[in-house]
């Protein structure tokens, strides 16, 4: 473990430094079935970067990210987070890379058997091993008071609200101190006070963390407000990208027809 | 490719002590009163069958050892089985099909922990050590159940029937219907996880997971009871 640990911290360093690419991916397709999810994707992620994914339900935009964490294999191209070329990584060295990446799922996921408490201890203890109980409850603590709700610990998944459960997912993802988080439509399913305020949360993440981010989204306030860069899906393929303030400009009609209520 | 992870994971070492005793006390003690009124019913109502028959042939007295081989050989390990996997086999199946429904089972993946050894190794060993000690507390709960109806109708101190009981079992009732306990525990456990966390993502596919492992968890339950006791018989009845 020791050893593991080592080898993670040396590839941190080596892959420190302004504007390095700490996701590439190229040329990637997936299909499942006879539906051509994915054509031909490209896209990079620069460190300290939020990315966001905008485009119309069922366009591949989740499968884009499940790609990056090894949840699914690609039919083609290549997929390389901090260098290293996901679908050729061994089990080990999987779990290694997964550690260094935060995943919030659409529903949260929280670990509905467990309290909040034991859903942000879950990773401290199965994925970096810490046995200093004083240690996780500072980590804990932490990351609660990091996401607004100090005082949860004690309550059970089914207790919270949709806002509360994606703040708590947030900082089970957060509390092992990721180096890439992925949010999978973190503000759907919520009321547009409580999706601004997640919203601002992943900039304050960014800003506290120094995470490299990629927001999988249709909800434009949250493109406004978290995105660094933007690309557009349509078919499986990226047909623009840039700024907010430059594709707010963009005559394709797609990408008016996303930006047509912000203006 | 199920089977080996789960056999990779039981020596890959991390094992998941507290997880696994969580598990033994919601399979065993919260099942303990469903096992013991059934095999309490089913011992009364064995007596209370047999008994006409055996009068019959006046085998009155034949009752106490009757009942306690066919209880501890057969019926007290199946019946204890079939409703654990009615109960324990379709709780599983639910519950890991929800969490796959629910993206839990992927949460847990990628956030680098081992979903396997914490939700099926756990379970898989906790049904396969509960299950034969719901089965031994069944046991004697079914023969006390027979006392009972013995008692309805004839007189028979609660130290005779059991000298009786036990004088007719020797350690060939014992050793098969133990082994043959592990593997429905085993069976039952494995069953519920596999159904569980192979189910699709659809709310649906809980119901159809639930379902499932119990009809498969019986089946299996019975195909294992067949080769057990045509190898008991074999190895200790030389027949």
């Amino acid at each position: 473990m020791e050893k593991e640990k080592d080898h993670i911290e040396k590839e941190d360093l080596k892959a420190r430094g302004k504007g390095e690419n700490v996701i590439e991916i190229t040329d990637l397709q997936k299909s499942f079935g006879d539906k051509k999810v994915l054509t031909d994707i490209n896209l990079v992620v620069k460190r300290g970067e939020n990315l966001v994914v905008l485009g119309r339900s069922g366009e591949g935009k989740s499968v884009t990210i499940q790609c990056i964490v090894g949840m699914l294999i690609p039919d083609g191209g290549s997929v390389k987070v901090f260098g290293k070329e996901v679908p050729e990584l061994n089990d080990k060295d999987l779990k290694a890379l997964r550690t260094k990446i935060g995943f919030l799922f659409q529903s949260a996921a929280l670990y509905d058997s467990m309290t909040v408490k034991e859903n942000l201890e879950f990773p401290l203890t199965r994925v970096l091993k810490l046995k200093d109980q004083a240690d996780i409850d500072k980590r804990v603590k932490e990351a609660l008071e990091g996401v607004g709700l100090p005082d949860a610990g004690d309550k059970m998944p089914s207790d919270l609200s949709g806002g509360m459960r994606k703040r708590i997912g947030l900082a089970r993802t957060l509390v092992v101190n990721p180096e890439i988080m992925l949010y999978d439509e973190p503000t759907t399913g919520l009321d547009p006070i409580t999706s601004r305020e997640i919203s601002e949360l992943i900039l304050q993440v960014q800003k506290k963390y120094k995470t490299s981010s990629i927001i999988i989204t249709h909800d434009m306030e949250c493109a406004k407000i978290t995105a660094d860069h933007i690309v557009i899906m349509e078919d499986g393929v990226y047909i623009a990208e840039g700024s907010f303030e430059e594709l707010q400009k963009s005559d394709n009609e797609l990408v008016k027809s996303f930006f047509s209520d912000t203006l | 490719m199920f089977f080996t992870g789960f056999l990779r994971n039981i020596f890959s070492g991390g094992f998941e002590w507290s997880e696994f005793v969580r598990q033994c006390y919601e399979i065993g003690y919260r099942s303990f009163s469903l096992v013991g009124i059934t095999s309490f019913i089913m011992g009364l109502v064995l007596i209370l069958q047999l008994r006409p028959t055996m009068v019959s042939f006046g085998a009155e007295s034949m009752l106490p050892t009757t009942l306690s081989v066919s209880f501890i050989r057969e019926i007290g390990p199946v019946i204890t089985a079939i409703i654990c996997a009615g109960k324990i086999a379709s709780s599983i199946g639910a519950e890991l099909g929800s969490m796959k429904v629910t993206e839990q089972i992927d949460a847990m993946d990628v956030s680098g922990a081992n979903p396997m050894q914490y939700l099926v190794v756990t379970r898989v060993l906790a049904t396969s050590l509960m299950v034969p000690l719901l089965s031994i507390m069944g046991d004697v709960i079914g023969l006390i159940g027979g006392y009972v109806a013995l008692n309805f109708t004839d007189k028979m101190s609660f130290a005779l029937y059991f000298h009786k009981c036990i004088a007719a079992l020797d350690f060939t009732d014992f050793l098969p219907a133990l082994v043959k306990s592990v593997l429905f525990g085993f069976a039952i456990g494995f069953v519920g996880c596999y159904k569980g966390y192979n189910s699709n993502k659809g709310t649906e596919s809980v119901g159809v997971a639930a379902n499932s492992a119990v009809v498969t968890a019986s089946l299996w339950i019975f195909f294992i009871d067949m080769v057990i006791v045509q190898i008991s018989t074999i190895l200790f009845y030389g027949k």
